[in-house]
């Protein structure tokens, strides 16, 4: 067993830390207060490389795996969870869909320009009346010729304001439902920055926290797909979806992993330096147990989202960990951030704290990307499939 | 276009240095950085690469751990580094130092720019740039905020140099050696693919001989200047006063009093 670092995996903590730390931490405060993304930064990143971590390079990424992958999302979550999540949807989810469902020419065709920030991605399943039961999707995919045509509308897609490219999931045989009746497609759904022909983003949601990360409906009408752009097999979308979720768990569990640290290292320096009743309030246990706790699962997690992304790296199967890491993950984050605002005291209810940030950016991990009663569904799934038990149909 | 940026390995700025009884300096084990005024002289470099075409050679004169300063330039966007170095340059001071860059730099032949920062942040003296234009029978361009116009075909540059008294156009000819002010760029992020590139680089080491520097000219015991003496400087003293007053009227003319009586307005 080795628990160091590659070099090279060493070598790009150090470029995503100081990135994180010289250009995304001095835009944090402004893009929570206006709720406008930081661009420029997104647009940083992707001159260092930093938006192909995982891809292989023929693709133009940097080839670096899930772990150099969860690397950039810890260290991108321990400053900014905003940044992290453009970013994270971006690769982790809609550049991903492409590449663990696309053909060569689908990859080809898009990856590059995705890893290089040209274009932003994005991932749309949920629907209105389709949430944790992504299987009730509605948006319809007809066929006309060699095209499909798009028909009906998306809900709380991040990126959906800014991106060109995404993957979507639509139903192509409303009698199949979702397990043989959906598809996946790569669509693009802007062109030189106007929304295309049939495509309309809806206005910005007004969040509780994440306001770096715009989040909007999408409405399509007559939206034209040529038939090519299907990413895995018609009929099969649901799959390529799901596997793409799979994936995108671990590196949300690494995103909170390090919203968790930053939490923990601001309420030790508070704790700190706060005198009350004569003494630092470090000195009273119940704030050393406060830390202590979470310094012992914030070690807990780091364990687990490596091993996981490891898993991944060397394709063993994952999926009951991936579910684990995010469910873990956002509840361990969930819990720092309420401790560190309660070391914090009145400060820790102040717009003027990183810490009042992360309170409210942090909510969101225990809801998306399937939300945390169903991950505990999905590992227990895991858990009795492995002892030839089959709970759900 | 032959573009050459020199650059040299110096302790980070936010280490604490310490001077002992013997005039040794120290700095424990904090690390070596690439002198940050040259990281303009490097993105200088790349930049007129990326307009013009051509190559950056990275050089630097110094022992082993150098390499590291080189790699970081690199990883930057150099194309090739040169680290110049065997034990008898050891000790070399300023004028020396700028010898051996100067044949450095004949040994790579045909250079069009030769760019540094505009001194560095251990010995401060900012005399090695004007020792190597003078050697190598260039002009010096020094403090330059700006590049205005490089014609490689014509050999001709304009630049723009940051003096006390305002800024100064010059043309000049090339081949040139030019000195930058942190005015003129800001230096970029190394990006993940350069890190990579520079880690697998092959880094030669020209020793004197390869370059042909006399013997007689370099190390410490053919420096014309000598270090007598190396002291800390004391330390600044200072104290905090708060200001007192039954109205903010009160307190601000206090404090103006104050500052009348010790000439700062
Ligand atoms: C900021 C933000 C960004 C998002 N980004 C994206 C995106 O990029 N792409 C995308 O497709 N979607 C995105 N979403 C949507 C997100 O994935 C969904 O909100 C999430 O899956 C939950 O769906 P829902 O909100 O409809 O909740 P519901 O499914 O209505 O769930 C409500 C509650 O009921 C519980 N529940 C539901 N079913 C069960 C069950 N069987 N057993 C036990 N409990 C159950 C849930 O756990 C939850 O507590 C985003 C949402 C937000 C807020
Ligand atoms: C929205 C808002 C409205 C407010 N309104 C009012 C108001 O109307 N009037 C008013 O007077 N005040 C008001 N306050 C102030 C509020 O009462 C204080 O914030 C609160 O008493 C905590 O004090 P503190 O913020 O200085 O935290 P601290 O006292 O610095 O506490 C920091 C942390 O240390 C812990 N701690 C401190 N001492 C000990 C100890 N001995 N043992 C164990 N743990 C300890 C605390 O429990 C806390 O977790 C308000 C604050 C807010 C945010």
């Amino acid at each position: 067993m080795d628990f160091e670092f590659s070099r090279e995996h060493q070598a790009l903590r150090k470029l995503v830390r100081e990135f994180a730390e010289e250009e995304v931490r001095p835009a944090t405060r402004q893009a929570d207060r206006t709720s406008q993304p930081p661009l420029d930064v997104i647009k940083k990143a992707a001159a260092i490389g930093l938006l192909g971590v995982p891809f292989p390079r023929e693709y133009g990424g940097l080839g670096a795996g899930e772990t150099g992958y969860c690397i950039l999302m810890e260290e991108l979550g321990r400053v900014d969870t905003s940044v992290a999540t453009v970013i994270g949807a971006h690769i982790g989810i809609g550049a991903m869909a492409i590449y663990l469902g696309g053909n060569q020419h689908l990859r080809e065709k898009y990856l590059p320009d995705l890893c290089a920030g040209k274009k932003i991605a994005a991932f749309a399943l949920t629907e209105a009346q389709a949430g944790s039961d992504a299987a009730s999707i509605k948006l319809r995919a007809t066929r006309e010729g060699d095209s499909y045509i798009l028909d009906g509308s998306k809900m709380w897609i991040t990126n959906g304001p800014l991106a060109s490219v995404m993957a979507v999931l639509a139903v192509t045989d409303p009698a199949l439902g979702a397990r043989g009746g959906a598809t996946a497609f790569v669509i693009e759904t802007r062109h030189n920055g106007s929304p295309a022909e049939g495509f309309t983003p809806g206005k910005y949601e007004h969040k509780m926290g994440l306001h770096g990360s715009p989040t909007s409906a999408l409405s399509f009408d007559n939206f034209r797909v040529p038939q090519e752009n299907v990413l895995g097999q018609i009929g099969l979308g649901f799959v390529v979806f799901m596997q793409t979720l799979d994936v995108g768990r671990v590196s949300l569990g690494a995103a909170t992993l390090g919203g968790a640290q930053s939490v923990l290292h601001h309420a030790l320096e508070w704790a700190a330096m706060r005198e009350q009743f004569g003494k630092s309030i470090a000195q009273n246990q119940s704030i050393q147990f406060m830390v202590a706790d979470m310094a012992a699962e914030i070690e807990a997690l780091r364990s687990l989202v490596y091993r996981t992304a490891w898993l991944v790296d060397n394709h063993k199967p994952f999926i009951k960990e991936a579910g684990m890491c995010k469910l873990l993950g956002s509840e361990i984050a969930s819990r720092c951030v309420d401790r560190a605002g309660q070391i914090y005291g009145a400060l820790g209810y102040s717009r003027d704290t990183d810490v009042e940030r992360s309170y409210r950016d942090c909510r969101i991990t225990e809801i998306f990307e399937g939300t945390n009663e169903i991950q505990r569904i999905l590992i227990a799934e895991q858990l009795f499939r492995e002892v030839g038990v089959k709970i759900r149909p | 276009m032959n573009i050459v940026v020199c650059t040299k390995q110096v302790p980070d700025t936010a280490a604490t240095l310490k001077v002992d009884e013997q005039s040794n300096v120290s700095w424990g084990d904090a690390p070596l950085v690439i002198n940050p005024w040259d990281e303009y002289a490097i993105e200088e470099a790349i930049r007129l690469k990326e307009k013009h075409g051509g190559k950056v050679t990275v050089l630097s004169v110094g022992p082993e751990q150098a390499r590291e300063a080189l790699k970081q330039a690199v990883a930057m966007g150099c194309d090739d580094a040169i680290l110049v170095w065997d034990a008898s340059l050891d000790g070399s001071d300023t004028l020396a130092t700028s010898y051996i860059l100067a044949q450095a730099i004949k040994k790579i032949g045909s250079v069009d720019v030769v760019l540094f920062g505009k001194q560095a942040i251990d010995g401060d003296t900012g005399l090695i740039q004007g020792g190597v234009a003078r050697r190598l029978g260039w002009p010096l361009l020094s403090f330059v905020a700006k590049i205005e116009e490089l014609d490689p075909a014509a050999k001709s540059i304009k630049v723009n140099r940051l003096l006390e008294q305002g800024r100064q156009a010059v043309t000049s000819q090339l081949p040139v050696v030019i000195s930058v002010v942190k005015e003129i760029n800001e230096p970029r992020y190394p990006s993940f693919m350069n890190i990579r590139k520079a880690s697998k680089l092959q880094i030669p080491v020209w020793d004197s001989g390869a370059i042909s520097v006399e013997a007689g000219k370099v190390g410490r015991a053919n420096a014309a200047t000598k270090w007598t003496r190396v002291f800390p400087l004391p330390a600044r003293t200072g104290s905090v006063e708060i200001i007192t007053g039954d109205s903010p009227q009160a307190i601000a003319s206090a404090l103006a009093d104050k500052l009348m009586a010790e000439k700062i307005i």
